[in-house]
């Protein structure tokens, strides 16, 4: 009876779970993306760290725990030691140990924070203001600018009781009318505000997400790999009303040269 | 021992008054206390942005250059045009320099509005100080007026060296708005 | 001392006939017995409250698309049940267990100030009657969750003052509830009981009550800030006035960050309680188990910006936050390990609260790993505001938490009620929770990690499958705690007879008074070696 009694559970929740997913479409969905930016990648990377190192601890504790349970069961037998009590040279191990096991992970973080930081080299500054409900892009120092919205398929599909299957949907709530346009291989700096309440503009591929404060700006900076032009897809992080889950946010990015005709064209137009 | 125990008791009784009292009196040394607690770490450099900034050692660092980018955003509920006229500057520290800014009242009636102005990277706030701005004082419109906004600012000696650009921004408020509350 | 004796010399005479019958006993009980019921009775129906409407969560995410809901119910919901939950649920739950086991495991007569502790739980009451009064509002309840935060919370309706009142109500039942839980182990323990021979569930209510009545009145201020700002056109949170949205969410989080340990501690004290018991062999290291609890309180005060690493902190903010956080798996870790070093050669049976504690150090141990990974800065950036912290403070909190009130309930029920429960019933309620508490939160990890936000009433088609089972989960979860209510009627109502003892190895004071435990026990103060 006292064998196994927590193996039983998370055997049970595994299989539970397990027993539930068609093929391998929520495998890929078990982790977080490595990304397409340098910050992505370290971040990341900083997160397997983490991972491993509790799992490792993970497995000491609970194995403690599991022998424990096996070992010393009053059914078969066990007889307590009512004597043992407390042990200052074991309270003082786990007690050190584990700080310098923390020590060790911090450090990583502390470079990464100063790279993240860095905003120096930038070459291009987008404004971004958050909305109810939805995005606003300016180029700075050109003129160029405009909202960005839920595409009009989504938002007819998500509506209540739409009887539209969301997966007839290319990209359901995960696309706009005008994508944000950024080069590849070029450091970009974002402003971050808002109009009306605290948005956060966040793009899981970019590993990089801060709040959008009404009344002030923040800055962060993102970088996409050279090789690694695409569409990449995010959404508001901040609860900011009702719609707060239909203000997606895309990105395409282009190799530098396509980027700059782009440019060119949309200050055209907007003259 | 009904003497001694009511001693006790008053004395007790002073010693928590006092300490009620004390701390009462400890909240309001908060707010000067708070100013030495700023100065002294430089949190609420934000505050220094809205009040004018004594320039009284102003020698160039032509060494190095740094970029002003200036934005502006016009907040829901307001019924302005608020646009920077140049979109960035290079600057050099410790030189004074001025921006403009072009705002137009867009409503038929007479408004007063304000700018509240923020910085980014917020490290360099403290470091960017205005003597003049129109940011310091609530600024009148007649019905449809449109006119130039100037700052007077200088980028100072001190600005740490890994900031090579920096944003300096606007929300204009309708002061009339400003009352905080439901918006709309 | 002298204090105990002159409250058993006082009046008791008036009261062995003349009890209050019926109703009016409730409003006009000052028995520790009675409140502490109350409160567990209370917290058990927000219980089911908070849980149906978690069901209505999960029930929209079961699919993607918008099935049952809109989307403002939706944030209503969310931001309800966290309220519900919270302050409604395990605040009250572990203030019962305070009322009812302090007084006995200190072998004192009743709490400090009876009379005040009557007052709190019927002004927690009035509270919850007023928020969920919200329910009935034009505009429906807050929709701004359960932090709050402005300037969003300041475009909600008519629910608004009705909302802020319940919490400053509630807040000052907290307050007096504390102020009476260390007035009264202060002052009324038994002759023989030092603090260092005190129980530990005593000790983790004492420095809960410390953080009670030192992070309670920063929620006050807080919410009355938003009021002015909603109300009289202060402008705290408003840029536009000179004010700043962020301020709130310092505010905010000074409270927040200790009023979740406010939450968990009392389970420590739980677990400490009955591990020993059902390992009969007392606690190990119980000086580094009061040292651990202590300092998990006051690094509870310096960890509070660990919430808002996005927000556009310096850098030396984030490093420090970083930094203290990380530190505080260390007293937490120096707890687990003594935990399981008190089953070290032990005898070990595995009774149903024993079931849940030992749930509790698997589980909520999980539920600290992923808020060690929450701590680090950047990958935070990634995490904050996903499933992931959602999985997280569920881990801490259901398996965590609750698991540690469901222990304690099987624990000393017959002690309540002098009967013996049904211990089938009682193990296949754990067996169900335990399994489904885990298909409902698990997979919200590799949601998060995937990329989907929080609060959001539908999404992505990616995320669908991870949803559906911890949808699954949650009806399974929801279900099974039908069986713990069905149980503590039938328990209540009879059922084999309880001894003074109840367990193989008892041990503390309420194990010397008779089961169920008379109105009045400790009249005299018993000697304690």
């Amino acid at each position: 009876m006292a064998k196994r009694k927590f193996m039983l559970p998370s055997i049970a929740g595994a299989i539970a779970t397990v027993a539930a997913i068609p093929a391998h479409a929520a495998w890929d969905l078990l982790n977080m993306p490595r990304g397409v930016t340098v910050l992505s990648r370290e971040i990341y990377g900083m997160h397997m760290i983490m991972l491993w190192i509790c799992l490792a601890i993970a497995v000491v504790t609970f194995g403690a725990m599991i022998v424990a349970m096996i070992r010393f069961r009053k059914s078969k037998g066990a007889v307590a030691d009512t004597k043992l009590l407390h042990n200052a040279r074991l309270e003082a191990a786990w007690t050190i140990v584990p700080t310098l096991i923390l020590i060790g992970m911090a450090i990583p973080s502390v470079e990464k924070l100063i790279k993240i930081e860095d905003t120096t080299g930038s070459e291009l500054t987008i404004k971004v203001t958050g909305y109810q409900w939805q995005w606003h892009y300016e180029y700075l120092g050109t003129g160029v600018s405009f909202f960005s919205r839920l595409s009009r398929e989504s938002d007819l599909a998500r509506q209540r009781a739409s009887g539209i299957d969301p997966s007839t949907v290319d990209h359901y709530l995960l696309e706009v009318d005008h994508p944000l346009v950024v080069p590849t291989g070029a450091k970009i700096r974002l402003l971050l505000t808002a109009n009306d309440v605290i948005h956060a503009w966040w793009v899981p591929e970019f590993g990089m997400k801060r709040d959008a404060i009404p009344g002030f700006i923040n800055e962060m900076w993102i970088s996409v790999d050279e090789d690694q032009p695409g569409t990449y897809r995010g959404q508001c992080a901040e609860l900011c009303g009702a719609d707060h889950g239909f203000m997606p946010i895309v990105v395409v990015a282009k190799p530098k040269a396509e980027f700059q005709a782009w440019l060119a064209e949309q200050e055209a137009a907007q003259l | 021992m009904q003497a001694s125990r009511a001693r006790a008791n008053r004395a007790l009784a002073a010693r928590l008054v006092l300490m009620a009292a004390g701390s009462f009196a400890f909240g309001f040394a908060l707010v000067p206390l708070y100013d030495v607690f700023c100065e002294l770490t430089g949190i609420g450099s934000r505050e220094r942005l809205s009040r004018a900034a004594d320039t009284a050692d102003l020698t160039v660092d032509s060494s190095r250059t740094v970029v002003v980018e200036f934005t502006a955003s016009v907040p829901a509920g307001g019924h302005f045009r608020f646009a920077p006229m140049v979109a960035s500057m290079e600057v050099q520290p410790g030189r004074l320099y001025e921006a403009h800014y072009l705002a137009r009242n867009l409503a038929d009636h007479s408004t007063t509005a304000h700018a509240v102005p923020s910085v980014a990277p917020a490290r360099a706030m403290r470091h960017f100080r205005k003597t003049e701005c129109f940011c310091f004082t609530p600024q009148h419109f007649a019905g449809d007026e449109e006119r130039e906004l100037a700052v007077r600012f200088t980028v100072d000696r001190e600005l740490p060296a890994g900031i090579d650009r920096l944003t300096l921004s606007y929300a204009f408020y309708d002061s009339e708005r400003v009352a905080g509350g439901t918006t709309g | 001392m002298s204090t105990a004796q002159g409250m058993q010399a006082a009046g008791h005479g008036e009261h062995h006939g003349g009890r209050p019958q019926g109703l009016a006993r409730w409003f006009t009980t000052t028995n520790h017995k009675d409140i502490g019921t109350m409160y567990l009775v209370f917290s058990l129906a927000m219980f089911l409250i908070g849980g149906v409407m978690a069901l209505a969560i999960r029930a929209e995410l079961f699919q993607p698309g918008l099935q049952l809901v809109d989307p403002t119910l939706f944030n209503q919901l969310t931001t309800m049940h966290a309220l519900v939950m919270v302050f409604g649920a395990v605040m009250p739950a572990t203030v019962g267990l305070a009322n009812w086991m302090i007084p006995l495991q200190i072998g004192a007569a009743d709490m400090a100030l009876p009379r005040m502790n009557l007052f709190s739980f019927w002004l927690l009451f009035v509270a919850f009657l007023l928020l969920l009064s919200t329910l009935a509002l034009p505009g429906g309840p807050p929709a701004a969750g359960w932090t709050l935060y402005p300037p969003l919370v300041l475009q909600s309706g008519s629910a608004f003052p009705a909302a802020i009142f319940a919490i400053h109500l509630m807040g000052a039942s907290s307050i007096m509830g504390a102020i009476n839980v260390i007035v009264t182990i202060v002052n009324m323990r038994a002759p023989g009981m030092t603090l260092l021979k005190m129980p530990l569930f005593c000790w983790a209510w004492l420095i809960t009550a410390y953080l009670l009545i030192a992070v309670m009145p920063v929620f006050a201020g807080g919410v009355t800030m938003l009021l002015t700002d909603y109300f009289f056109a202060t402008s705290f949170f408003n840029a536009a006035g000179g004010g700043d949205p962020v301020l709130f969410q310092h505010v905010f989080w000074f409270f927040g960050h200790p009023e979740v340990y406010i939450m968990i501690l009392p389970a420590f004290g739980i677990v400490s309680e009955v591990i020993p018991t059902f390992s009969r062999k007392p606690i190990f290291g119980y000086e580094a188990m009061v040292y651990a609890i202590a300092s998990i309180a006051f690094l509870s005060f310096i960890v509070w910006a660990h919430h808002m690493f996005t927000v556009g902190m310096p850098l030396a903010g984030q490093l420090f936050f970083s930094l203290s956080t990380m530190l505080i798996a260390v007293p937490t870790g120096v707890k687990i390990f003594n935990w399981t070093a008190t089953m070290w050669r032990g005898s070990i049976s595995f009774e149903p609260p024993m079931l849940f504690a030992l749930a509790f150090l698997f589980l909520f141990t999980i539920g600290g790993f992923s808020g060690l990974m929450l701590a680090i800065v950047p990958a935070d950036l990634q995490y904050h505001d996903t499933y992931f912290v959602v999985a997280h403070f569920h881990y801490v909190l259901v398996p965590g938490a609750v698991f540690g009130i469901l222990a304690a309930v099987y624990y000393w029920l017959p002690k309540w009620t002098g009967h013996l429960y049904d211990m089938r019933l009682a193990k296949w309620h754990f067996w169900l929770t335990a399994i489904f508490v885990n298909v409902l939160f698990f997979p919200q990890h590799f949601l998060g990690l995937a990329g989907m936000p929080r609060r959001i009433p539908d999404y992505a088609t990616q995320f669908a499958d991870w949803n559906m089972i911890s949808s699954v989960g949650a009806f399974g979860f929801g279900l099974a705690q039908l069986l713990f209510v069905w149980l503590i009627v039938k328990c209540a109502r009879g059922g084999e007879r309880a001894s003074a003892g109840v367990w193989d190895w008892p041990h503390g004071l309420e194990w010397t008074v008779p089961s169920p435990a008379p109105y009045h026990t400790f009249e005299k103060a018993p000697e304690h070696k």
